[in-house]
């Protein structure tokens, strides 16, 4: 039952042959069960979730029911929840209940999916591996010595286990894609603007997007019908209207334009990885594809560029974390510099301070043209780069990591190999296009994903191209030893 | 020494927009704290701001209104500072790309002579909120309702030469964003505040001298008064042979005295960078141009029409157009009783009298405008004299009723009647036989001086109401006799 697709389960539902309150049950149970073992989830609404299980079915019995309805998932713990803890995986926010829905979980939640609980993740989205959350590390289900990937390693992990049909994410630089390869699921990073930032807690707010962690293509099309689409809360969302995500998921690839960007196959990239993924690209020409090597010259400074802008916006985006309004404030306060520095020192953790002081630097009088408006200039270049490669191709496909997910504790002390992680990811938030991580095969029994990466409000196109892909492949369909368990 | 003072001033404008620079909660003084406030005000995780287009508008308006180049595209930025009452921990300002570019004031000074003084830019930012150290007993509260309000911030060139001058130049920004419609100028609430920049140098230097900020001062007075203990501090330490220390200062009106604030050492980086919430503004010369041709009269244009339309001297049109209340009171005033001149030494002379001493703007007379044009009326109509009018204008202010009530109900209508006024002259002369004889004894240029006493008697004998214009020469041809 937990390996269902949510168009399965949708129709099991309609059919009453199970009912909400059941379906959720299941996964509250595979949760009690298995998430000790993970570690995934840091809050688990059950109460809530039942109380939406029930609506569901009367939704469902009146006849007024989407896709969505009754459909059991997790939300990333960046999303605002009304009246449910929020924690952004920190300290800082251990007692904050937000007052109100975010504009994702609410339009889910308006779809008629039940809430499951909130998932881990890395302090405030920053981390690679999950590793720098406040509530402690994430496993990988397939190896539970191994990091899940970060920073929406809860998402992923929880997915890949089967102890939630789906969930939601956010990618910053590779936050969804990352994880969503190191734990053999699909996931999509949409376009800038496309999912609405409204209630997510920022991390670098130019960069930042939310996107579906699930099982296929088909099931992330059926969570963007309802997350996607303008917000007039977002000043940044695109008034572009939104497409229709699963209309065209089974259009025939014949003739598809496949661009292998060359510094996304060089030093650094694992061979067996490398070997992987070109498998995949061979199973495209198969389906009629053809494919051509591009390039994309910038990709070395992404990281110097990713690692100025997000760190000067999150070193702004932070400051509201005062201990004044909200959050975590330090006992007894001498007076004001006091509480400020023992609240922010008590409540963020190591990598969120490293980040903030390289913001508060690079931003700081004197520094900021050699670094922030530098950084931005590639940006830039980084961007064209990408509109010169697609307007050679349909889409773009090379690795999501170089390598696969690696041990738990392995990378936490050099920071730099961590942040070489995020190579192949970086570049795609900073051009702003939208990109996908689809299971593509096993290295080391641990799941390897292909990126596809496409243009400007593509999501529609990368959702078919990944589903005519998975209707020939089973690498998505593959569940780790244990989550069969339970 | 002979010091030449060199001015630059800052004003934070309040716009009286309805809701907040980048949320919907209402714009208001004096509410219950934390009331006007959304999750954008109050900084909460995950909410974002939207750009209110109203201050948009109002901006452009301004910037129109001082000759400016407008900013076709502009560019949020964040200032970055921890304070309790900054919710966000930063400000959203702009700094590179404002609203409104270089533009220019030709401001009217009290002697009639005209200074022009450049303006630098103005640009849009949010407003913090309040923290209250009052009442808590050691804590501080903090109040969130002015987060966000909107304001422009309208920066000069360092053009202004006097506390005189000043005083005139924030006088006319006042004038002309309360024209404009787009601040309510109430300086008592917060609605104009003004950072001074000030410094001295030697007359005929070039250089500048080191400067001082004096912070948010909220009234005319003293804005002129903070610049001229300023300007005696700094010329004291520079006689000395001392230095000015760039630094903040705050103004006591109490003491009249500036103090240091924080000095430049202690000033805050504010690492500004564009703000990645907000889009940049992108204006569209169609937009700009319909703006423009839909401002109001300014202060100004209204001056050389009052001279043009109601023959106005130089000296009354500029009086009466300095603010605009005043200009629309006079003109509606002026509808009812159609003589500008007569209205216009009304509204200067007794009107603002009786405002003054009970301290009221114009906008909330007792007497409004129609009331008062119909007063005026009853003077151009010899339905009483000025004299009369006066007492009727305390009777109308004091609630009273109207002219015509108070005219009827006290009997104040001058007697015009030719008939009734020979007859109370008969009766004087009879009573006054003496002095008639010796009237008419008396040398013509003797005569001129007493038929003050007989005019005097008639007056008395009427009550003031009978006609001044009527008695003087009936009285004089029946002293002839």
């Amino acid at each position: 039952m937990f390996e269902q697709s949510i168009a399965t389960l949708a129709q099991q539902l309609r059919n009453k042959e199970i009912s909400s309150v059941e379906l959720t049950r299941l996964f509250l149970d595979r949760i009690q069960a298995l998430d000790p073992q993970l570690n995934s989830f840091i809050t688990i609404s059950d109460e809530l979730a039942l109380q939406q299980a029930k609506a569901a079915d009367t939704a469902i019995a009146n006849g007024s029911s989407s896709s969505l309805t009754g459909i059991p998932i997790a939300h990333k713990d960046l999303f605002c929840t009304q009246d449910v803890l929020t924690t952004c995986g920190s300290k800082m926010l251990n007692n904050f209940i937000p007052p109100y829905e975010s504009t994702v979980t609410s339009r889910i939640q308006q779809a008629g999916a039940v809430m499951l609980g909130k998932t881990n993740m890395d302090e405030f989205a920053m981390g690679s591996s999950n590793e720098n959350s406040f509530y402690g590390a994430v496993k990988n289900p397939w190896n539970l010595n191994k990091v899940p990937g970060g920073s929406s390693g809860g998402s992923a992990a929880a997915v890949a286990a089967g102890l939630a049909v789906a969930a939601t994410g956010t990618d910053t630089g590779g936050s969804i894609r990352q994880p969503a390869s190191f734990c053999g699921i699909t996931g999509l990073k949409p376009t800038y603007g496309r999912v609405s930032r409204f209630g997510m807690i920022a991390y670098a707010s130019s960069l930042d997007q939310g996107g579906p962690m699930a099982k296929s293509a088909e099931d992330c099309a059926h969570l963007m019908q309802a997350m996607a689409g303008f917000d007039d809360k977002d000043s940044t969302s695109s008034e572009t209207p939104k497409e229709d995500y699963l209309a065209n998921l089974n259009a025939p690839l014949a003739g598809l334009k496949i661009g292998l960007p060359k510094e996304y196959f060089g030093d650094g990239l694992d061979a067996k990885v490398a070997d992987t993924i070109m498998a995949a690209v061979k199973e495209f020409e198969k389906l009629g594809a053809t494919v051509k090597e591009v390039s994309l010259p910038n990709l070395q400074l992404s990281i110097p560029s990713y690692y100025v802008i997000a760190p000067s916006e999150a070193s702004s985006n932070l400051s509201r974390f005062d201990g004044v309004r909200f959050g975590h404030r330090c006992d007894d306060p001498k007076d004001l510099l006091d509480m400020y520095t023992r609240s922010r020192a008590e409540g963020f953790g190591t990598e969120v301070q490293k980040r903030i002081m390289v913001g508060t630097y690079a931003l700081s009088e004197g520094y900021y043209d050699a670094y922030y408006l530098k950084a931005q200039k590639i940006r830039r270049l980084i961007k064209e780069d990408f509109v010169n490669a697609l307007n050679e191709v349909d889409v773009i496909m090379g690795p999501v990591a170089p390598t696969t997910a690696f041990d738990l504790g392995s990378k936490t002390n050099d920071p730099v190999a961590m942040y070489l992680e995020d190579i192949y990811t970086l570049s795609v938030n900073l051009a702003g296009i939208p990109a996908m991580s689809v299971p593509a095969g096993f290295v080391d029994n641990m799941p390897v994903g292909l990126q596809i990466m496409g243009n400007y409000f593509a999501e529609a196109k990368l959702l078919n191209i990944a589903h005519q892909y998975q209707q020939n492949t089973d690498w998505h369909l593959q569940t780790p030893t244990m989550a069969k368990g339970a | 020494m002979n010091w030449e003072v060199v001015i630059g001033l800052e004003i934070h404008t309040q716009l009286s927009t309805k809701s907040k620079l980048f949320s919907g909660a209402a714009v208001g003084f004096g509410a219950e704290p934390n009331t006007q406030t959304t999750l954008v005000d109050l900084g909460m995780p995950g909410a974002l701001p939207v750009f209110n287009k109203e201050a948009l508008r109002m901006a452009v308006m301004f910037g129109h209104a001082i000759n400016a180049e407008i900013g076709m595209t502009s560019v949020f930025a964040r200032k970055n500072y921890f304070y309790p009452d900054l919710p966000k921990g930063y400000q959203t300002s702009q700094m590179d790309h404002p609203i409104v570019g270089k533009g220019y004031l030709d401001v009217t000074l009290e002697d009639g002579t005209t200074t022009r003084v450049g303006i630098t830019r103005a640009h849009l930012e949010e407003d913090a909120g309040k923290s209250l150290h009052e009442d808590f007993q050691g804590m501080t509260g903090i109040d969130l309702n002015r987060s966000s309000t909107p304001l422009l911030e309208i920066v000069s060139e360092p053009d202004i030469r006097s506390a005189k001058e000043a005083v005139a130049y924030v006088k006319m920004i006042h004038s002309i964003v309360t024209y404009l419609g787009i601040c309510d100028g109430n300086m008592a609430e917060g609605s104009m505040r003004c950072d001074i920049n000030l410094s001295l140098r030697p007359k005929g230097q070039e250089e500048y001298g080191t400067r001082t900020e004096i912070k948010n001062v909220n009234s005319f007075r003293f804005i002129e008064k903070a610049i001229y203990t300023e300007i005696e501090r700094q010329a004291d330490i520079l006689e000395d042979g001392g230095r000015i220390i760039q630094e903040t200062r705050l103004y006591d009106p109490e003491k009249n005295e500036t103090r240091s604030m924080r000095s430049k050492e202690d000033a805050n980086d504010y690492r500004y960078f564009p703000c990645p919430d907000l889009l940049p503004i992108v204006l569209t010369q169609e937009y700009v141009d319909q703006i423009k041709a839909n401002l109001p009269e300014l202060p100004s244009q209204k001056a050389e029409r009052f001279q043009s339309e109601y023959n106005l001297s130089d000296y009354d049109a500029h009086v009466l157009s300095s603010s605009r209340a005043m200009a629309d009171y006079f003109e509606a005033a002026n509808k009812v009783n159609q003589d500008p001149k007569l209205t216009a030494n009304w509204v200067m002379g007794e009107l603002s009298k009786l405002l003054n001493q009970s301290q009221l703007d114009i906008a909330n007379s007792p007497v409004d405008a129609n009331a008062f044009g119909e007063l005026l009326a009853r003077i151009k109509d010899n339905t009483i004299n000025g004299k009369t009018a006066k007492d009727v204008l305390q009777a109308m202010w004091d609630g009273e009723g109207s002219a015509d009530e108070i005219i009827d109900a006290k009997g104040l209508k001058q007697v015009t009647d030719t008939g009734a006024i020979e007859s109370m002259i008969q009766t004087i002369l009879d009573a006054n036989a003496a002095q008639v004889e010796q009237y008419r004894a008396a040398e013509p240029d003797k005569q001129k001086k007493m038929i003050g006493f007989f005019v005097g008697q008639v007056m008395k004998a009427s009550q003031g109401k009978a006609n001044p214009g009527m008695v003087n020469p009936i009285l004089a041809k029946m002293l002839k006799g």
